[in-house]
């Protein structure tokens, strides 16, 4: 897919330090696929899609360099746009629970409308330091999932880590398919819980990314790649992948701690 | 059964479709993968220099309309961290040949004797990345150099060592000649073309690097070219390389004089199993024309 040079045409302030940029999508694109952004002269860095229609968007905490770089943008101004790339969710019910740390809420927001819009109950259990920093909220309630939320400082929900939300749900309810995305740790708490239980569980990892077409080879885990066999993985694959919750491969290729 | 086992400077392969230096070869996990899952007949490792390097910044891989524009800049994790990939690839039973980078002789032999020591059944002289400063093509486009190179790393191995050419030079049947005297074992050709995709709408070149290398579709043609002219210079085997997707293409290759394809970009044009795709097709054309092996068509279009 060749790169597209499009316009942001929206922008929204989420909450503390993120927002979502909009602009269109040429290519379809189905929850879970990511794209490639280009800032000129600043870096291209790979985004999950936090909505897939025409009118597509990326939802972004301010990190780093890039991350601060589109924080500055506005409307009409021009990045580049490849992809949409990655496998996406094999969403399924009838009965799903949707965890999400952080940012990492991001691309739940169009598996939780598409799943609600299948006629799928969800159970959506999110987390963040504050309550200033949660993402979502409102938009997955509207969409028609119970919401269930945790914050390091209790300052909304459960005082104390969304793996500990998602523990409790699980051992009072039966769900069909779980789906995680945020810091790896939490992942692999929720691969580990949900395997413990029998229940199949899809994850969203992350990995440092250059090519995003399955080339490079920089995004690996255990030889798959991220951005073309992933970014969703099955929790079955990742309990045998000794790179999950302990590995990456740097921009050299050389592994490192995560 | 037509027979498309196949030999390169005395390694044996089950088929003759390679995987090529720099794609999904940065792990001892995905070149393991890529001989188990994908069926290649070799492997050959990203290239390996003696200083870990991050290589250019992104964006650094553009998909053009025929082609695969890269300017990766040869990362790497440094040769003294690589044995452990190495070691891990030669799990796949195929062979594993480690691609080394360097400028000078001394240091490309250092390296070779390193990737004998992992257990590599041959290392790949990169000589025509061209798009990184002091290594690559900036050395492989001296055919004094070549030679140079070529004969310390001979002296200094067992195992074969073959030179991967760049396209880039007036007349490669030059640089062909120079592996051959020099005592090399084989040619692989050709690296990816110096090239360049601006964004109209920023007015500004995309890549990071501004410069990058064009593979895939768009170069085939150039790489079948210099397959036919470089087997009509040396007797030493040369790897076509460039562009090969499907087994008509590898057919190409092999009938231009090619002894073995490698295959890059095709890696996501068609999955990681088009090794094994394009060898059943090759297998299923010379079955249908009635040709016994592939001895039967290598170097054949040239009558």
């Amino acid at each position: 897919m060749t790169m597209e040079l499009t316009e942001i045409i929206e922008i929204i302030d989420e909450c503390n330090n993120i927002k979502t940029l909009k602009f269109n999508l040429k290519t379809s694109a189905v929850p879970g696929q990511f794209v490639m952004v280009w800032l000129p002269d600043i870096d291209e860095v790979p985004m999950s899609l936090s909505y897939i229609s025409n009118e597509a968007g990326i939802t972004v905490e301010r990190k780093g360099k890039a991350t601060s770089t589109l924080h500055s943008l506005r409307p009409g101004d021009t990045v580049g746009i490849r992809g949409p790339f990655g496998n996406g969710f094999e969403i399924a019910g009838p009965k799903i629970l949707v965890v999400g740390g952080g940012s990492g809420v991001a691309p739940l927001g169009p598996l939780v409308e598409h799943a609600v819009a299948n006629e799928l109950s969800v159970t959506a259990a999110i987390g963040a330091r504050s309550e200033c920093d949660i993402l979502f909220a409102d938009r997955l309630a509207r969409a028609g999932a119970v919401v269930r939320m945790a914050s390091d400082d209790g300052s909304v929900g459960h005082h104390g880590f969304v793996s500990e939300v998602v523990s409790e749900l699980m051992n009072t309810q039966r769900f069909d398919r779980v789906y995680a995305c945020g810091p790896e740790a939490l992942l692999v708490k929720c691969v580990d819980l949900a395997r413990s239980k029998g229940v199949p569980i899809q994850v969203s990892l992350e990995r440092y990314m250059k090519c995003g077409i399955g080339i490079c080879g920089s995004c690996q885990i255990d030889g798959l790649t991220v951005c073309r066999d992933g970014p969703v993985f099955n929790g079955d694959t990742l309990a045998d992948a000794s790179d999950f919750g302990s590995s990456r491969r740097t921009a050299s290729g050389r592994r490192v701690g995560l | 059964m037509a027979d498309i086992t196949t030999s390169i400077a005395g390694l044996k392969m089950k088929n003759p479709v390679m995987l090529a230096s720099g794609i999904l070869g940065q792990t001892g996990e995905s070149l393991l993968r890529i001989a188990r899952e994908g069926g290649a007949g070799a492997v050959v490792s990203k290239s390996l220099g003696s200083e870990e390097r991050d290589g250019h910044g992104n964006p650094c891989v553009l998909e053009s309309g025929h082609g695969i524009l890269n300017s990766m800049g040869l990362p790497n994790p440094g040769i003294d961290d690589f044995g452990g990939e190495i070691r891990k690839a030669l799990e796949g039973g195929v062979p594993v040949i480690g691609s080394i980078f360097a400028s000078d002789p001394d240091d490309f032999s250092e390296l070779g004797r390193k990737m004998e020591g992992y257990g590599a059944h041959a290392v790949e002289l990169n000589l025509s990345c061209p798009h990184a400063d002091r290594v690559g093509l900036e050395i492989g486009s001296d055919p004094v150099m070549v030679r140079d190179i070529v004969k310390a790393v001979k002296s200094s191995l067992r195992i074969p060592v073959l030179a991967k050419l760049s396209p880039m030079v007036p007349d490669i049947s030059v640089t062909a000649v120079a592996v051959e005297e020099a005592g090399g074992d084989g040619i692989v050709a050709i690296n990816t073309i110096r090239a360049m995709k601006i964004a109209p709408e920023v007015g500004k070149p995309v890549l990071k690097n501004k410069v990058g290398g064009l593979s895939g579709p768009a170069v085939k043609p150039i790489g079948v070219r210099c397959v036919y002219e470089m087997t009509s210079a040396v007797d030493i085997p040369v790897v076509g390389v460039g562009g090969i997707m499907t087994g008509n293409d590898a057919l190409e290759y092999l009938m231009a004089g090619a002894s073995a394809v490698q295959i890059g970009s095709g890696v996501h044009y068609r999955g990681i199993t088009v090794f094994r795709e394009v060898a059943n097709e090759l297998e299923t054309f010379l079955e249908s024309h009635g040709y016994e092996g592939l001895g039967d068509i290598i170097g054949i279009a040239k009558g």
